[in-house]
Order: structure tokens, then sequence, then C-alpha cells
């Protein structure tokens, strides 16, 4: 490579790379290092050493993630936002899937006009939408009452659906949906049509067709959805805070709990440096399934 | 009875008529060829048997059955495609086995047939690779036998081999005629290359403007045009104005334009001072400095007028008189001679009276 090709790429590339090493690697490091400490006596942390006779003494210890192990209720609330998480990005692939298909399908003149429309939520707050969210849901709105009549008139008890796990999955499927659509456009926006033509002149009914050709070829996308989806979704609090009740916390709202609330720093350090393992973990298990149909694909 | 039959076949586009009253049949066991430039309906016409298009009016029977009802994945036809559309995410094996998994095949029959197959185009080491591991003529390959590999009545061929380059395509052509011999399936090829057209065909229909302009063997198209069209299309060929002067039995003289009077066979329809355009293919003419001015022969002294050395031939255009140009062509079968005359050379030419064809439309 020529030397100014190699100039101008560490040029262009140090900004980027400064600004992760002093916002993502460094913090990081500092929470790592923080998980081994003793929490302050009035919240915090504790010094990380003392001198006695001279000497440095380290006052680090392995108890807060001992902690983790020991109760059962903190690998649980893991799980269950693990399926917060999967549940939300499951719903995601179902509805934009058909979305993102019809926008590929449509007239070129229209598409970006559909994208817009799929960006546009993106241009209220993020809370505001959310707070909306509540109102619909709430006792006292339409919606709620119009669902309460029909279930009622199938001589059920009427339904609470605001702080309620499904409230939680509604809020944090509508949040995260234009994420999934956007790759699966761009996906199937690629899709050379003439492999259907042969798939449909080599005996494949529609249904074949999609499950044989669009749906792998489609796979790339789905992946990279659901990790814009998934992950996170996997650390959200600020929607389980809303729209969720006392039983739909997720492990954002515990470590925010831990963090701000109780102030245990070390183990809110814990908890999060266990839910950025768990999705560096899930991460890399997507690359290599992604991987494996970029080969193919 | 033909083991396809189009009868009357019109497609209409908006306000273009794509396909006009088309009628043709094609026997079991040919190598049919649908010729023409583009835009002349060949395409159109291929994808209405394939089934991707309806015709507006007229009928397409497959073994006697009307398959206008009939959606392109219940008809026994298979199409190769002109990009091959081979699928990305299935290895060659997946690909060619698809036709028979969608078919519901068992899977021990499935794997006996695309071994045979995958025989068939001498791909066997290949079976698990992926297209894109694959060269040109790997995947044309492919595409060819995962279409034949459930036996169809009927194969259609979309300029298969137009994304080839030239001495592969040469290879192919001569793979595409065994491979039908041996298979025995009914080949329908479009193409637009008319030497491709003569080199593998049974039978050429040469297509335009929507309309079939000659239906014939190969010798026929190239020896005997129908009209100044095919005449063009096909090959080279010089295109003489001229009317008929005389007709004498199994001859005629007709009188071409700014150069006199030659003889020629007699053609259906011939009456004096009836206008038309005398066909003659540059190899039939012969070119030398002097020539014998024969009865049987048109004869004619020249000058060269520009030369054309296309390495195993010369072309050689040939003023006869004021303004009138004959293309001829000598082989270069002399060793150490790159050509044979030079640019405004006297020569002389000649043609047997049976060389060319007189066209009246």
């Amino acid at each position: 490579m020529k030397l100014q090709n190699r100039l101008g790429k560490y040029l262009l590339s140090w900004p980027p790379l400064v600004y992760l090493v002093l916002f993502f690697l460094i913090p990081t490091c500092i929470m790592f290092v923080a998980a081994f400490r003793f929490p302050g006596d009035y919240g915090g942390l504790a010094p990380m050493y003392y001198i006695e006779e001279g000497r440095v003494v380290w006052d680090l210890t392995l108890e807060n993630f001992q902690r983790i192990v020991e109760e059962p209720i903190y690998l649980e609330l893991f799980l269950k936002s693990a399926g917060y998480a999967g549940l939300t990005t499951l719903v995601c692939i179902l509805m934009a899937y058909p979305l993102a298909w019809l926008i590929a399908r449509s007239q070129k003149k229209h598409r970006d006009l559909m994208l817009l429309l799929v960006i546009l939520p993106f241009w209220s707050n993020f809370l505001i939408r959310i707070y909306a969210w509540m109102i619909i849901l709430g006792p006292q709105s339409a919606f709620t009452k119009a669902v309460n009549w029909v279930w009622t008139g199938m001589g059920f008890e009427p339904l609470q659906l605001l702080f309620t796990p499904f409230a939680v999955i509604v809020g944090m499927v509508y949040v995260h949906l234009p994420f999934m659509v956007l790759p699966l456009y761009a996906n199937l926006e690629k899709h050379d049509m003439s492999l259907l033509a042969a798939a449909q002149d080599l005996g494949a009914n529609a249904w074949q067709r999609f499950w044989k050709i669009t749906w792998p070829l489609s796979l790339p996308g789905i992946f990279a959805g659901s990790a814009l989806v998934f992950i996170p979704a996997l650390g959200m609090f600020a929607i389980p805070d809303i729209l969720g009740g006392t039983d739909s916390i997720m492990i954002g709202n515990l470590i925010k709990q831990q963090i701000l609330d109780t102030r245990d720093w070390p183990f809110g350090a814990v908890l999060s440096i266990m839910l950025t393992a768990g999705v560096l973990g899930i991460a890399a298990l997507g690359s290599l399934v992604a991987r494996g149909g970029v080969k193919r694909g | 009875m033909a083991l396809l039959e189009i009868r009357n076949v019109v497609k209409q586009f908006d306000d273009f008529t794509a396909v006009n009253n088309v009628s043709l049949s094609v026997e079991a066991g040919e190598f049919f060829t649908l010729l023409g430039p583009s835009g002349c309906g060949k395409t159109t016409l291929l994808r209405m048997l394939a089934g991707f298009e309806q015709p507006d009016s007229g009928q397409i029977l497959l073994d006697g059955k009307d398959m206008s009802q009939v959606p392109p994945e219940k008809r026994p036809v298979h199409t190769v495609f002109q990009n091959y559309a081979l699928f990305p995410h299935m290895t060659v094996r997946e690909n060619v086995a698809f036709p028979l998994k969608m078919a519901g095949w068992a899977k021990d029959k499935i794997d006996a047939q695309v071994d045979e197959l995958l025989e068939d185009v001498r791909l066997t080491r290949f079976g698990k690779r992926y297209p894109h591991e694959m060269s040109g003529g790997q995947r044309q390959r492919v595409a060819i036998a995962r279409a034949l590999v459930d036996r169809p009545r009927l194969l259609l061929l979309d300029e298969p081999l137009s994304a080839l380059d030239a001495k592969l395509r040469e290879e192919m052509q001569l793979e595409l005629i065994n491979l039908q011999k041996e298979v025995g399936i009914t080949f329908v090829y479009v193409t637009h290359d008319q030497g491709e057209a003569l080199a593998l065909s049974h039978r050429i229909a040469v297509m335009s403007n929507g309309q079939v302009e000659q239906l014939d063997i190969p010798e026929n198209i190239y020896g005997n045009p129908k009209n100044r069209f095919v005449a063009d299309f096909i090959g080279q060929c010089n295109v003489l104005e001229g009317t008929v002067k005389a007709v004498d039995g199994d001859t005629m003289t007709v009188d071409i334009k700014g150069c006199g009077e030659v003889k020629t066979l007699a053609v259906a329809g011939a009456a004096v001072g009836k206008p038309g355009w005398l066909a003659l293919r540059p190899e039939k003419i012969k070119l030398d400095k002097e020539l014998p001015d024969l009865p049987d022969e048109a004869y004619f002294k020249g000058r060269i007028h520009d030369c054309l050395y296309l390495g195993d031939v010369t072309i050689y255009i040939v003023e006869v008189a004021d303004g009138v140009l004959i293309e001829t062509m000598l082989p270069n079968n002399i060793p150490g001679v790159a050509k044979f005359f030079d640019d405004n050379d006297e020569v002389e030419v000649a043609w047997r009276f049976d060389a060319g064809r007189f066209l009246f439309e």
C-alpha cells in the first residue's frame, strides 16, 4: 500500500478510535475493577487499598460475584430479560418482514416515502412516545375500553393493559421495529427476482418459493435486524420503568436501581459486566451464524 | 401429432404487439430455434411457453393439451435462463435436486437422479460447490442439469450462451448438441446469434416484428432465404436491386440496376417487369485477376474498393459499376500470403446462375 494511503487511513481512523477508547474501553475497565471493590459506607465505592505500616494493602473481593451465583433471583432476572428481548425480536421479525417486503417490492418512486414513514417516529422524543403509550394503554383510553368491551362481551373479566409484561413488549416492539425493518428492507430489495421465476419454473409453488428462496436469502437481514433489536432491548430500563408493573422489571432496571437508588456500585458493576458479557457472547454467536449465511449467499 | 403447437398466438403490451399471430409446431425430440433481432418477440413467445405470460388470443398446446390455464410451476416445461438464475444459497447438488424435491421425490431416488445428471454435464466432482465458486461455463451446465433433471417434455433456453466468451460458446454449442441427442428432450432455443442458430438447430423460425418470417431447416434458411429480411439477417449477403426481364423455364434473366442483365434461377411468382432483389452470398462469388466469361455465369469486371482482413478469410468489396458494390471473400489458403489483392486492383468477379436467389419481398 502507498504511504499516502496508509497515512490517510490513520488520520481518518484516529478520532473514532480515541472516542471509543475514552468513552467505551476505559469506562468498561473502570466498571470491571469496580466489580471487585467493596461498596462505600455511604454508597459508591470504598477505597481500593489502604496503607498499613507503610505497606499498600489491596482491599478487593469476589463477594459481589458470589452474590449473583448464590441468589438465583438475579439469574432468573437475566433469563426473564432475555425472554422479553427475545419475544420483542420475534414480534419485530413477524411485523417487519411483510412491511419490508412490501416496501422492497413497491415502485421505486414510492419507496422513499415509505421508508420515511418508517423512521418518522424518531423525529419525536423517545420518552414522549413511551408516555403516549402509557395513555393509550391506560384504563381510560378508547383503545383499552374497546378491547375490554370485546373481552367482557366474550364473558371474561376486564383486562388491565398498562403496567403488565404485555405493555412492556408493546413498547419495546414499537421502539425497535424500525431497526428491524431497515436492514430487512436493504436485504430484500437486493433479491434477484429471476431466482423466484426460476423456482416457479422448476415446480415450486408460492409457499415453497418463499421458504426455499426468499427466506434463506433474507437471513443475513434477519440477523442484522435481530442484533439491532435484541441487544438494546436486553438492557432496556426506561420502557419497563414506565409501562411495566413491579413484576415486569428487567436487568436494566436492576442495574439502574443498584447504581442510583441503593448506591451499591460494585454490585451494579457486576450486573452490568454480566450484561455486557452476555451481549458480546450473543453477538459473537450471531456473527458466526451470519458468516455461515454470507458464505453460502 | 406435434409435441408443441402454437396456434395464432397474439401478445400485446399496451400499444406494442410483441407477438403477432404466430403459428408453428415443434416435433418431439427436435432442437428448434427462435431466431431474430432483439424486440422481435422471440423471448415473449418463450415466456408464454413457460407460462410467465398469457397470450391475448390463440392457443398453446403441449401434447394436445391447452396450456392457458396451467401456471408455470405445473407445466412439464423448464427454462434455462440467460443469467442462469442458480440459487446462490444452495450447492450444485441442491440446485440440481430442487425440481425433484418440489415434485416430492424420495430421497434415494433424488440422489440417484442428481448423480446421473451431474455426470451428463461432467460436474460430478463439483456437487458440493456453491454457484459463486464455479466458472461461467460450469454454471451454465448446472443450470442445464437442473432444468433437465426431472425430464421435462420441453426445455426452453433463453440465450443461454450469450454471457460466455467466444471460445467457450463454441465448446458449449457442441455440448448442447450432444446433450440434446443423449437425453432426447425437445429443446426450444432462443437466440439472436444466427451462427449459433445454424450450428445447433434442426429447424429455425426466423422472427421479426412479432411474426415468423421463415421457418425451415438451417440449410434452407441460409441458402434459400424467403425474403430480404432473412437474407440480410442470416450471415453476410449482397442484396442487389433489379427487375425481371425474361422468364425461361427454370431460369430467368434479371436486369441488375447499374450492372446489366444476369441469368438466375426462376422463382415462383416471377413476371416480366416485376422488381425485386438478388440475394447473393459472398462465398458463392468467384474473384480473380482474370476469369472466363461462361454462359452459365454472371461475369463482371471491377475494382477492389475495400479489403477487410479477418485472418482465416479476407473480405473484398468490389465495385463492379458506378456505386454498385459486391462483397466477396477468399480463404487465405496460401501460406505466406496475407491477402491476394489490394485497394484499386483490377479484378473480375463471376457467379453461377444458381448461386443467388431473386427475392420479391
